[in-house]
């Protein structure tokens, strides 16, 4: 796009030869000026391309039904209702999927913050036996897909009785190598001193861990806790697998159980997409610049 | 755990100050993340290598018998394993071309304003964070319908009067999938390619301008090949994601219509689940997980070797 552009940008600069002291920058800015111009409008219609499907959905959901019988594609209403949103909490689980997203998401970040920051302060700053060897193999679990591993997972579950319940869809999702990597990488660059000064001063490794290198390991910590928790969040195949009592369902498993039903009502359908989006798309809004610079900062997916 | 697990082992060592070795103090800070790791990644990829031998059901305990390598065969001989894979690697192509040139393109016309980029972070990234099934909903319900969606209407008012059905018709449902992924993951790659043009030092712009070098020139010469890494990494990234596709085809299309869009991790579900043959399944995702290994192994390889010639 912007090469096509740039021709005409070139030549229009070059006609004005003006007879300044400075011909050079003066033709460099000009170029510059109108490639920028360009490029703002190409972003800028991308842009609000990419913003058009969210404010559809939303602006479905707040028409009448009997308007949307009339012209269902219009974005236009002459009187908005919520009746949709209402309908949804009060006839649908909608709360509960909150809740129990929440729960899931909370549960499994907890774990997954604890055991992979306490595993990389063990690679990273205490020397033992078979310590690469430990590493190589846990290096060796970032190319595992979990999804291919399901079926034993399941069976398992299921022989202890956990389908249906918080921790069968939260212990699976707790080893999370990537995880470890981001806080090894972090600790790795944490001063060695640091870590044997508290040592001189009588500090377990513990203690070491908790008073000295997790303080200084926040950036790692939230970037992480972000990371995991929209995973967990947004899992969909795990959850379906594992919880069938609508009571238990989290968000994107109860969302997709609305759509199964027949007959559900358009606004409805979309009241349900955008009830889907609000929190986290709340969250990203908060707290933008450090989720962008967690995610950079990682490279996660 | 870990507190319980080592104590005794994470008591100061008092023999000496800085270089203490930590025979059981490291084994044991590593344990509670090891348990885990070993119970839910390493047992349940052992169980599916040797499940793969046996007619496994989920109706009846345990492993069922002793097949031997009939399920491999019979996987090879699987016209619709065949299918799926092919699914599943068409969908890869069709998303990884946009999901990386795209971002990149954006990311680096992005680069040049800082003056309102929240927006245009948001507008690319909020995507990113909704749930597949807000996504399924929003495109199936509303964007791509048939009579009633906004794509078909948008058609409609430029003049096309027959208007494709997007997700009805085969020959244009994996391209949909395709757009609606696009769509929904491309501020991942956008938002990691911004980050690889941040650690490009302001003077590489300068010196290249103080050249003549104009804003295309610059991209092509400058920009472009000082992004390699970060092209590198987003791009096997993409590619393992999109093999491992499943959330949007099963909300929108349900791997429909007549199953020409059904991916193989579709395919593990639809056989393992829903048939309950856990054996036969087991090695459809021993196979699916040699795809995702290989192509993986083979990009880097190329990556490596095109870094050594250059």
């Amino acid at each position: 796009m912007a090469h096509t552009k740039e021709g005409p940008a070139a030549t229009a600069a070059a006609a004005p030869a003006p007879a300044d002291a400075a011909p050079a920058p003066r033709r460099g800015y000009d170029a510059e000026k109108l490639f920028n111009r360009v490029a703002l409008g190409v972003l800028v219609a991308f842009a609000l391309l990419w913003l058009v499907p969210l404010l559809f959905a939303t602006a479905i959901s707040i028409r009448p039904a009997d308007e949307i019988a009339v012209d269902p594609a219009s974005w236009f209403t002459s009187n908005p209702t919520f009746a949709a949103y209402e309908d949804l909490f009060d006839k649908g689980k909608l709360p509960y999927w909150y809740a129990n997203s929440f729960i899931v998401s909370l549960l499994t970040t907890v774990l997954t913050v604890v055991t992979a920051s306490l595993a990389a302060f063990g690679l990273s700053q205490v020397r033992f036996r078979f310590r690469r060897g430990v590493f190589l193999l846990l290096l060796a679990g970032i190319m595992i897909p979990m999804q291919v591993l399901m079926i034993p997972q399941f069976l398992a579950l299921q022989e202890v009785g956990l389908l249906n319940t918080y921790w069968g869809v939260v212990l699976p999702q707790v080893p999370n190598v990537v995880a470890v990597f981001v806080f090894k990488q972090f600790f790795d660059g944490i001063p060695r001193e640091l870590i044997e000064a508290a040592r001189a001063d009588g500090a377990g490794w513990l203690r070491t861990y908790w008073q000295i290198v997790m303080p200084v390991a926040r950036p790692a910590v939230s970037a992480v806790t972000i990371f995991v928790f929209v995973q967990v969040w947004n899992n969909f195949l795990w959850p379906l697998l594992v919880v069938t009592d609508p009571e238990m369902m989290t968000l994107p498993v109860g969302l997709n159980s609305v759509q199964d039903a027949f007959g559900i009502p358009y606004a409805q359908l979309m009241a349900s997409a955008v009830l889907g989006a609000i929190p986290l798309l709340a969250v990203f809004a908060l707290f933008q610049r450090r989720i962008v610079e967690g995610i950079a900062g990682t490279g996660l997916k | 755990m870990a507190s319980t697990a080592g104590t005794g082992a994470l008591t100061p060592d008092r023999s000496g100050a800085g270089h203490v070795r930590g025979r059981l103090a490291g084994p044991a800070l590593i344990a509670p993340f090891a348990l885990f790791y070993i119970v839910f990644l390493v047992g349940p990829l052992i169980y599916t290598f040797v499940a793969g031998f046996f007619n496994g059901s989920l109706l009846r305990e345990g492993f069922g018998s002793w097949v031997g390598f009939s399920n491999y065969a019979d996987v090879l001989n699987d016209a619709e394993f065949w299918r799926t894979l092919k699914h599943t690697l068409w969908f890869t192509v069709l998303t990884t071309i946009p999901l990386v040139l795209l971002a990149l393109v954006l990311a680096i016309l992005a680069d040049r304003f800082v003056r309102g980029r929240w927006f245009i972070r948001f507008a690319f990234f909020a995507p990113y964070v909704i749930p597949s099934a807000s996504v399924s909903l929003i495109f199936m319900w509303g964007v791509l319908a048939d009579q009633t969606g906004l794509a078909q209407d948008w058609l409609k008012a430029l003049g096309v009067s027959s208007p494709p059905s997007w997700l009805g018709d085969p020959n244009w449902a994996m391209w949909s999938l395709a757009g609606v992924t696009v769509w929904w993951t491309i501020g991942f790659n956008f938002v990691l390619y911004l980050a690889g043009l941040q650690e490009i030092p302001r003077d590489v712009h300068e010196a290249a301008a103080m050249d003549g070098a104009g804003p295309w020139q610059r991209i092509r010469h400058v920009v472009i090949p000082m992004l390699g890494r970060t092209t590198t990494l987003v791009t096997v990234l993409q590619i393992v994601a999109s093999l491992k596709v499943f959330d949007q085809i099963y909300m929108m299309t349900a791997g429909g219509p007549d199953g020409s869009t059904r991916p193989t991790l579709q395919y593990i579900v639809d056989t393992g689940f829903t048939d309950g043959r856990t054996g036969y399944a087991s090695v459809v995702s021993l196979f699916l997980f040699l795809v995702i290994l290989l192509i993986s192994l083979v990009w880097f390889f190329l990556v490596r070797r095109a870094e050594k010639e250059s």
